[in-house]
This record gives C-alpha cells, sequence and structure tokens, in this order.
C-alpha cells in the first residue's frame, strides 16, 4: 500500500500549518477582526501577497516541473482579474444607476437601466454600448466561470499550436512572452471592450455589501490564504503521481519521455492549461483587493518578474515559489513604496526607490550564478547539518 | 487711445464733408475742377469721387473696372496706394493724391498721374480712403493683372499666390493674357498650371473646361484634387418628386448603407415635410410633465417600466389634445415612401461633372499606386530599422545561441553614448562621426564585461542565461534613468540629413529613412565579410559548430566567444545611434525594441544573416500593411502583427531560412 502524497512528502503538512498559523495570527492582529495592529492597506498587501505566491506556485509547476519557461502566466493572472471585475464593475454600476434613475417621476424601463450602465461604464472610451464579450457580466456565476474558462481556452490554444509544432526551450519563451505583448496590447485600445488603459477600477467595492473596507479586506484575506493552500495541495497531489513523473521526465529528458510511448504535448498542454487557470483563480482574488486592473498589469515585465521570484525563491519545489514570491514581493513593496530610509553618503544620497530595481538586477544575476536553488536551497543546506 | 480717438473724429468729419461736397458736386453748382489742369486718371476718378471716396463693396466694382479700362500707365500705381491706404483726397477741392507723411501733421501731395509733387497739405485738410476688407480685395483682383506682368520676379510670384490663394472667375482673363509675354521659364509652366485649374472651375466654355479636366486628370497634385473636388461637391435633398432642372448625381434609398431611415426622417422634418419624430426620452419626458394623482393618461406611473404601457399613456395624452401625435414607425415608413431623397451637384452642367468624376477616379488610382509605393518604401524603412536592432542579437543569439535579453538595454547605451558626445560635440556632423565609433567601444565593453562576468558560466543553460541577463537588462535600464532622468532627450540628426527626398505630392521619403537603410546594407556587408572572409569569423563559425574540435585545432573558445559576443554588442550600440536619430531616447528604448528583434531573428531563422535579413523585411512590411489596413490603429496592428507571428512558427518553427543538418544543432 503506497503512502498518500501527503505521507510522502512532509513539507506540504508543514506549508499548510504555517499558513493555517499565519492566517489565525493575522485575523488577530487585524484591524477588522482583532486587536488592530495591521492596518486595513497592510491585510490588503498581505491578501495581495498571498495570491502573487498562488500565481508563483502555478510558474513553478511550469517551469521548476516541467522546464518550461513561460513568460506569459501574467497574461492569464491578468485576464482571471479582469473576467471577475467585469462582474464587480457591472454589478456595482447597476445599483449606483437603478438608484439615481429612481429618483425620477416614471420608473426606468429596462432598456434604460442598461443605456445607464454602458454610458456609465464606457463614458470614458467615449461608448455607450456594451461589447459582446459583457453578455455574461450581470451574472456571478458565469463570470466566475469565465474566470476558468476564458483563461484556460486561451492556454489551451495557444499551447496546442506551440508544442504541436515542437517549440520548445527559449523559442517557447519568446513566444509566450509575445502572446502576453500582444493581449496587453490588444487591450491597451479603447475598442477592445474593456476600456482601454483606464482599466476596470473600483473592484475593491463589492456590490450590495455594507461592510466596511476593514472587514471585507479580511475577507478577500482569508479567501487568498485558502486558495492558496487548496492550489499548494492540488499541485502537490499533481506533482506527486504518476503524472508528476511524466512531467519531470519531461523537463528532465523530453525525448526520452516520448520514446518511451508518452504522449509528451498532451502532458504539457495538460499542465499549462492546468497553470493557466491556477493563475486565473489568483488574479480573480487579487484584483478585487487591488481595486483596480489595467492592461499594463500584464505586460510582459510582470511575467519576467513572476520567473523572478520563482528563481530567488528556488524552483523546483512548491514552497521554494511561495517563499520567493513573498519574499521578493514584499521587500519591493518596502523598497518602493518609499518606506525605507534614503541613506545619505555626504556627496550623494541613495534612494531606495531609484536604486532597488538595480539592485533586485543585480541580486538575480547573482542568484543565478551563485545560488541556482535560490532560497529553498538554504533547507537542504539545514537539512544536511542535521543529518552529519 | 487719445491719438486714435483723435483720428476717428477727423475721419467722421471727413465722411460729412464728403458727403456735401458730393451733393454739391452734383448740384453742377460748384466750381467744377479745371478739366485742362487734371491729369487723365484724376479725370477719370473725379466721374465718381463720391462713391470712391467712400467705396463700398457692393458699389465699386464697376468703378474698379472703368479704372482699369482707362488703360493709363499709372492705374497700378494708383490701385496699390489705394489698396495700402496711401491715397487722400484734398477737403477743398475734392482731388485725390497719393500722399505721403513729411513732418509732423503735414503731409506731401503727389500727383497721380505724374508721381511729381504737387505740394503739401495739414492733415487736417485731407481725407484719407480707407477701403474695407472687401474692397480691398477687389482691388487686389484688379491689381494682379498688372501684377501678372509687372518687371519684377517677386511681384509676379506674389500674384500667383495671391490667385492660388483665393482664386475666382474674374482672374482667368488677366492671367491668360499674361502668358504668352511671360520671360521666366519657370514660372511660365507655373503660371499654365494655374490657368488650367481655374478653367477648370470657371471657363465660360463648357468644352475648354471638360478639356482642361482631362488634360490634368493625370496629375497627381494636391492643387488639382482641391480645384476638381469642388465641382463635384454635392448636396442631400429630400422633395416630393426629382426636380427636372438639377444636375442629379444619385438618388438614395432610406435604410441603405449611405442613408439611414433615422437620418432620412430627420431630413424630412428639417425640410418641414413631415412631423418630428418622438424619442424615448422625449416620450418619458412628456409623461413626466403629465403626471396627474398617480397615473399618466389612466395608466399608473409604476407600470411606465413597461415601454408599451409608456406608448399606450402617451397615446391616451395625445388623444385628450395636450400632446402632439406619436408618430410611429407606420407613419415614419409612409412618409418616407412618398418622398424622394438625393444629391444633386452644384455645377449644373451634367458634361463637366462626368469629366470631373472620370478625372477624379483617375487620379484616385494612380493616387492608390503612388501610395502602394510608399507603403513599400515605409515597409522597407521599418525593415532597415529592425534588422539594425536584430544584426547584433543575429550574431550572439543567432550564432552563439545566448539568449541575451539586455540586448535592447545595449541599444539603449550606444544612444545615450551618442546623446552625451553631443553635449560635449556642438557640431552634429562631426558628433554623429565621433558618436557611431565611440558607441561601438563602449557596448562592446560592455558585452566582453557581461560576457566574462556571467554567461561563460552559463554555456548550455539557455533559460538560466535569459533570466541572468534580464537581471542585467532592468539593471542596466534603471541605472539610465538615474543618471539621465526619465524624460526623452534628443539626438539630433546633422542638418543635411533633415527633409525628404520628394518625387511627388504622394511620395516622399526622408533622407533619415534612407541613411538608416543604407546604414542597415552596410552592416549587411560587414557581417558577410566579417564571417566569411576574416579569421575571426572562420573561428567563430567553427566554435559554433564544434567548440571541443575547434578548441583541438588550436582555436582558443573562450577568447572567440569573448571576441563575438563583444561584436554583436557593439553593433547594437552603433544601432541604437542610428535608431536615436529618429527616435526620441529614453531608458525604455531598447525595451521597445527587444521583442521584435527576437521575433526577427526567429522569424527568420536562427542562425543565418539571411534569414534576419528576410524576418526584417517581413515583419517590418506586415506591420505597414496591417496599418494601413487599420491606419488609425497601430496597437492592433501590432497585436495582429505578433498573432501572425505566432501562426507563421506554426508551419516554419524553424523560420524562413531554417539550417540543415548537423549546423542545425539538436
Amino acid at each position: 500500500m503506497r503512502k498518500s502524497f501527503i505521507g510522502q512528502n512532509p513539507s506540504i503538512l508543514i506549508f499548510l500549518l504555517c499558513l493555517a498559523a499565519f492566517t489565525l495570527a493575522v485575523s488577530l492582529l487585524a484591524e477588522g477582526f482583532g486587536i488592530g495592529v495591521l492596518s486595513t492597506s497592510f491585510i490588503k498587501t498581505l491578501g495581495k501577497t498571498l495570491c502573487l505566491c498562488l500565481v508563483a506556485i502555478a510558474m513553478d509547476l511550469i517551469w521548476g516541473y516541467c522546464g518550461i519557461l513561460s513568460l506569459g502566466h501574467f497574461a492569464f493572472f491578468g485576464l482571471g482579474g479582469y473576467m471577475i471585475g467585469m462582474w464587480l464593475m457591472y454589478a456595482r454600476t447597476e445599483i449606483i444607476v437603478q438608484n439615481a434613475l429612481a429618483q425620477g417621476d416614471i420608473p426606468p424601463t429596462a432598456q434604460e437601466v442598461i443605456d445607464g450602465i454602458g454610458s456609465q461604464i464606457f463614458g470614458v472610451v467615449g461608448s455607450s454600448d456594451f461589447p459582446v464579450i459583457w453578455v455574461f457580466a450581470d451574472s456571478l456565476v458565469l463570470q466566475l466561470l469565465l474566470v476558468l474558462v476564458v483563461p484556460g481556452v486561451l492556454a489551451l490554444v495557444f499551447g496546442w499550436l506551440a508544442f504541436r509544432s515542437r517549440v520548445a526551450g527559449v523559442y517557447l519563451s519568446i513566444l509566450t512572452q509575445a502572446m502576453t505583448l500582444a493581449l496587453a496590447l490588444y487591450l491597451f485600445q479603447n475598442d477592445s471592450g474593456l476600456r482601454g488603459n483606464n482599466g476596470l477600477s473600483g473592484l475593491q467595492n463589492l456590490p450590495g455589501v455594507t461592510a466596511p473596507q476593514s472587514v471585507v479586506s479580511m475577507w478577500f484575506f482569508w479567501a487568498s490564504a485558502l486558495a492558496l493552500g487548496a492550489g499548494y495541495l492540488v499541485s502537490a497531489w499533481v506533482i506527486s503521481g504518476k503524472f508528476g513523473s511524466v512531467i519531470r521526465g519531461i523537463r528532465d529528458n523530453e525525448a526520452r519521455v516520448r520514446f518511451l510511448g508518452y504522449p509528451v504535448e498532451t502532458f504539457k498542454l495538460m499542465l499549462f492549461t492546468l497553470t493557466a487557470m491556477i493563475a486565473a483563480i489568483a488574479g480573480a482574488l487579487y484584483y478585487p483587493q487591488a481595486g483596480i486592473i489595467n492592461p499594463a498589469e500584464i505586460a510582459p515585465i510582470a511575467s519576467i518578474y513572476l520567473a523572478v521570484w520563482v528563481a530567488i525563491g528556488g524552483r523546483g519545489r512548491l514552497y521554494g515559489a511561495v517563499l520567493g514570491a513573498a519574499f521578493v514581493s514584499l521587500v519591493s513593496t518596502w523598497f518602493t513604496g518609499g518606506q525605507a530610509p534614503d541613506i545619505n553618503l555626504g556627496f550623494y544620497t541613495v534612494q531606495w526607490v531609484d536604486w532597488w530595481q538595480v539592485i533586485l538586477g543585480i541580486s538575480f544575476v547573482l542568484v543565478t550564478l551563485f545560488a541556482p536553488k535560490g532560497i529553498g536551497g538554504l533547507f537542504d543546506l539545514l537539512k544536511r547539518e542535521s543529518r552529519s | 487711445m487719445s491719438k486714435f480717438l483723435h483720428a476717428c473724429r477727423i475721419l467722421i468729419c471727413g465722411v460729412f464733408v464728403l458727403l456735401a461736397q458730393a451733393a454739391l458736386a452734383q448740384d453742377d453748382t460748384a466750381p467744377d475742377p479745371q478739366p485742362g489742369q487734371l491729369g487723365p486718371l484724376q479725370t477719370v476718378l473725379q466721374q465718381d469721387a463720391a462713391l470712391i471716396a467712400k467705396a463700398s463693396r457692393t458699389t465699386i466694382g464697376p468703378i474698379i473696372d472703368a479704372i482699369v479700362a482707362s488703360e493709363l500707365p499709372s492705374v497700378p500705381h494708383f490701385l496699390s496706394a489705394w489698396q495700402n491706404k496711401d491715397v487722400w483726397q484734398r477737403a477743398e477741392d475734392g482731388l485725390f493724391f497719393v500722399a505721403t507723411k513729411a513732418d509732423g501733421k503735414t503731409y506731401r501731395l503727389l500727383d497721380l498721374d505724374t508721381g511729381t509733387e504737387v505740394g503739401t497739405a495739414a492733415k487736417d485738410e485731407l481725407d484719407q480712403l480707407k477701403p474695407n476688407s472687401g474692397v480691398r480685395g477687389l482691388i487686389a483682383t484688379a491689381l494682379v493683372q498688372f501684377q501678372l506682368s509687372d518687371p519684377n520676379r517677386d511681384t509676379r510670384v506674389e500674384a500667383l499666390v495671391a490667385i492660388e490663394r483665393r482664386p475666382g472667375p474674374d482672374l482667368l482673363t488677366p492671367l491668360r493674357a499674361s502668358i504668352p509675354a511671360e520671360p521666366d521659364a519657370e514660372l511660365k509652366a507655373r503660371k499654365t498650371r494655374i490657368e488650367r485649374l481655374l478653367t477648370m472651375a470657371y471657363d465660360a466654355d463648357p468644352a475648354a473646361r471638360i478639356d482642361a479636366i482631362e488634360a490634368m486628370s493625370t496629375d497627381l497634385g494636391v492643387d488639382v484634387r482641391a480645384a476638381l473636388n469642388p465641382l463635384v461637391a454635392t448636396q442631400r435633398q429630400v422633395a416630393q418628386t426629382l426636380p427636372e432642372d438639377i444636375n442629379l448625381a444619385r438618388e438614395l434609398t432610406p435604410g441603405s448603407e449611405d442613408l439611414s431611415r433615422d437620418a432620412a426622417y430627420v431630413m424630412l422634418v428639417d425640410a418641414g415635410l413631415a412631423p418630428p419624430h418622438q424619442s424615448a426620452a422625449e416620450l418619458k419626458s412628456q409623461l413626466s410633465q403629465h403626471i396627474d394623482a398617480g397615473r399618466v393618461g389612466g395608466v399608473p406611473v409604476a407600470q411606465l417600466s413597461n415601454p408599451e404601457a409608456r406608448v399606450t399613456a402617451y397615446a391616451a395624452l395625445a388623444a385628450a389634445g395636450v400632446v402632439p401625435q406619436l408618430v410611429t414607425e407606420a407613419d415614419v415608413d409612409a412618409a418616407l415612401a412618398s418622398h424622394v431623397f438625393f444629391e444633386s451637384y452644384a455645377e449644373k452642367d451634367p458634361a463637366v461633372t462626368a469629366a470631373a468624376n472620370a478625372a477624379l477616379a483617375t487620379i484616385a488610382t494612380r493616387v492608390g499606386v503612388n501610395q502602394a509605393l510608399d507603403l513599400g518604401l515605409d515597409a522597407i524603412s521599418l525593415a532597415s530599422i529592425y534588422f539594425l536592432a536584430a544584426i547584433g542579437l543575429a550574431i550572439t543569439f543567432g550564432l552563439m545561441g545566448v539568449i541575451n535579453m539586455a540586448h535592447g538595454e545595449f541599444i539603449m547605451m550606444g544612444a545615450y553614448t551618442g546623446y552625451v558626445v553631443q553635449q560635449v560635440i556642438p557640431n552634429h556632423t562631426v558628433s554623429i562621426l565621433v558618436a557611431i565609433p565611440l558607441a561601438f567601444a563602449v557596448t562592446f565593453a560592455a558585452g566582453v564585461a557581461m560576457e566574462r562576468l556571467v554567461i561563460r558560466h552559463l554555456y548550455h543553460r539557455p533559460l538560466e542565461t535569459l533570466l541572468a541577463t534580464f537581471g542585467i537588462s532592468i539593471a542596466l535600464q534603471q541605472l539610465a534613468k538615474n543618471i539621465f532622468g526619465t524624460q526623452a532627450r534628443p539626438l539630433t540628426s546633422p542638418g543635411w540629413l533633415d527633409g525628404a527626398l520628394v518625387m511627388n505630392d504622394v511620395l516622399a521619403i526622408s533622407y533619415i529613412r534612407i541613411a538608416i537603410f543604407v546604414l542597415a546594407l552596410i552592416f549587411l556587408g560587414l557581417f558577410l565579410f566579417l564571417m566569411k572572409r576574416t579569421r575571426l569569423g572562420l573561428e567563430t563559425r567553427a566554435v559554433t559548430q564544434n567548440p571541443r574540435m575547434a578548441a583541438s585545432m588550436g582555436i582558443n573558445p573562450g577568447r572567440v566567444n569573448m571576441l563575438t559576443f563583444g561584436l554583436g554588442s557593439g553593433i547594437a550600440g552603433i544601432a541604437g545611434v542610428a535608431i536615436g536619430l529618429y527616435a526620441k531616447v529614453t531608458s525604455e528604448l531598447g525595451a521597445d525594441y527587444i521583442v521584435q528583434s527576437f521575433m526577427t531573428v526567429v522569424v527568420g531563422g536562427v542562425g543565418n544573416i539571411w534569414g534576419a535579413l528576410l524576418g526584417a523585411t517581413m515583419i517590418g512590411s506586415l506591420q505597414k500593411g496591417i496599418e494601413w489596413l487599420n491606419p488609425s490603429n497601430t496597437l492592433a496592428a501590432q497585436t495582429y502583427m505578433i498573432i501572425f507571428i505566432i501562426i507563421f512558427i506554426q508551419f516554419r518553427p524553424r523560420g524562413i531560412i531554417a539550417l540543415k543538418g548537423r549546423a542545425a544543432g539538436d
């Protein structure tokens, strides 16, 4: 009898326990439910960080375990955010428009309400008609489904095209980067149907919810923690079984796996689509906390940062991706948010806002050169110490 | 201010005096000026002295014609003086003089016919003639015929410019008259051309107009189209039956693509042929004005969220006579069916409009051909920019297989080098000549340093090379931002590269694009020479194909790799100078080109310079082609291009020129 996949890998349990303890601690310290040490904006930052950890797990699955360096996973992340953002924006505007029209002498017709919502949402891009892609925007269930379906289908089609023609290695990386660039450029247009470079905004307000932001932020924090935990479990399960072995085989020697009779393209395609969907879920939870999504979010650079997080955290181990994403994104926020004190050298004042990117870039080179296992590698050192 | 008021006062007084004088003159009781003493022009003027002094656009025309018809040699001088408000009338006898200010308040009076000084007068004894702009326009038209045959060439050019600016039917005859005697060949051609354009529009004889139109139908000039377009200008009209006396362009069917149903009905309403159609919003506001005890027309207000209930309520109101009858869709259809909608030409002669339409069609075809050529030139110049950006990459990525994400930043470094050199050396030509080798040196050094410090350790790990060079890329970008700031820096091209090579009104190419094209060709040649004819090229090819074998033949692969990488980076630096000349230099300059550069190399085929050339050509012409199909949207063009490339790679995964056999590597 084989042990369950959790039994095989005790790090999963440790991770989940740490996550639970972290969530509990934050809840106790937060403004919404606890003693109020942590501000609402910091809770949002933490919640967003958990979402970034989740997308980093997706990236680790596809890159660390399957060897496909995708530079386009933030496109799926952003699409997930757009899909949920459409419902949030539509539902909230609907309430506002209905309240406004109810002030009139005569009750509004259904068409008037829809026209009102249309001109409210699309006024900034000089239009008032709903594009076709908003057809399901009034239904939360359908839009939630689209969070999975749209990125999933995009990943499926793109992956099928790419893997079928045996595009691999750096070529695939460049191709995925081109995909996310194309998507970002497309969304930047005003007539893309998603408000051009204005993006979707006001997403932090849940329609019909009167609870203050301090409470809503906690809900999202818990949802993000839950999603991260679930995503971690699913990913751990996926890589533990036979499927995981084939995936790792593809990473180590694709040709050999193919000669053993495995349909390599199908395996890659399944994993690519699965990770795209995980990224989309992370995005759908991230953007309501960020409050706004615009095409700049899915520019190629974002996806490259994702690879940076996973590399620094240590690819090929799930907790490494989580650590890398959490560490780098939090430190980035700290440095670029202007909270880090400037260093006055007398002849020159080092402003961290200006120099953080330089440090990040150089440290990235150093990690690649000297610590390919990233932060996760430290745990190996600890293990070796305790063993000897 | 007070001076101005004073002048006004004088003017008003003057007008009164003039009126009085005119009245006197017509009474024949005033002492007539002695005709024997007056010059011939003065005599002509005195016949209409009152109307000249108080000229208005509506009355002055025949008088100017009479003055011109006198054919006196002094007429042009008088007209231009009149136009410039230099003609004054002496109050005491009503004679006209050209007056110039002598000193203070006295003016020297010059005789109109002889131009000699005949005396002086104080300002308050004189009245200035101040023709308004309408009169001045008429004077200018009359003057043109004199200016057209003026001995001074500049005056003739000015007259032609005036005609071009405000063409008119009365200019045609003087222009024609001046052509045979025109000594300057260039001006003669120009006069003939303007004469043809005026003939098209204004000649009395339709056959002459049609001849002119047909003769000009092969000309691409904007002026020809500008002269032809008014001839075929149409006006949309609606009537109950089609009028007979119009030059019909076409009939329109309401509800068709050219005339929507709503627009047609609006035309009817505007023409007063149908009652206005109530919009949903008007319906609603009418209803809300007639709410009576929670009901409108007997319908409870709460039910009015239903559009049909609204119509019912409105119909009830209309039946009660408080609002106009509702215009139903059936009413609209009936009204539309009982009228004809048509477009008619403002030009009455059908033969002329037909000829003009035919000429415009011919011109449109020729313009289309030239635009296609122009597009082709655009595509070539864009392709040469992509090729320049990608050629360094073709060496580092194509030959060595090193993914250098910092390649774009090398381009940026080259551009900034050019900028810094221009700060030191102000002469643009010299600074560019210095900047090119310097940019090569700077980026060569940077490339060698990068190869020695980072890439050397990562051969055979391409994905990690990608990530490490990406780290260098963001660090370099931020460094550039810290040093040069975020605003764009100019890299000015030398004066002799300004301007454009103009073929005709449609086809033009700027010299800077030609220079970039030439530069791209030079680099192609340089690359081929280096790779095929030099020791370094031989060694590079050997190391690329089989490093171990090359090493055992006595080649030092490390050194060759270092030099090759430096060479690729150096070329990127020179490309940076070229790109900086026509785009602004920012820290993101390189990032803008990096994806396209990789696309160029991948599409063309890795490891082959001809592939990069083909790839650049394909991507450049593709982008221009899509932009042409969808001109308003360059973002969409880039999107579709990338999608096209993704699909293209499906069919030729190894690019246009794929290496075969062992050289293909894996």
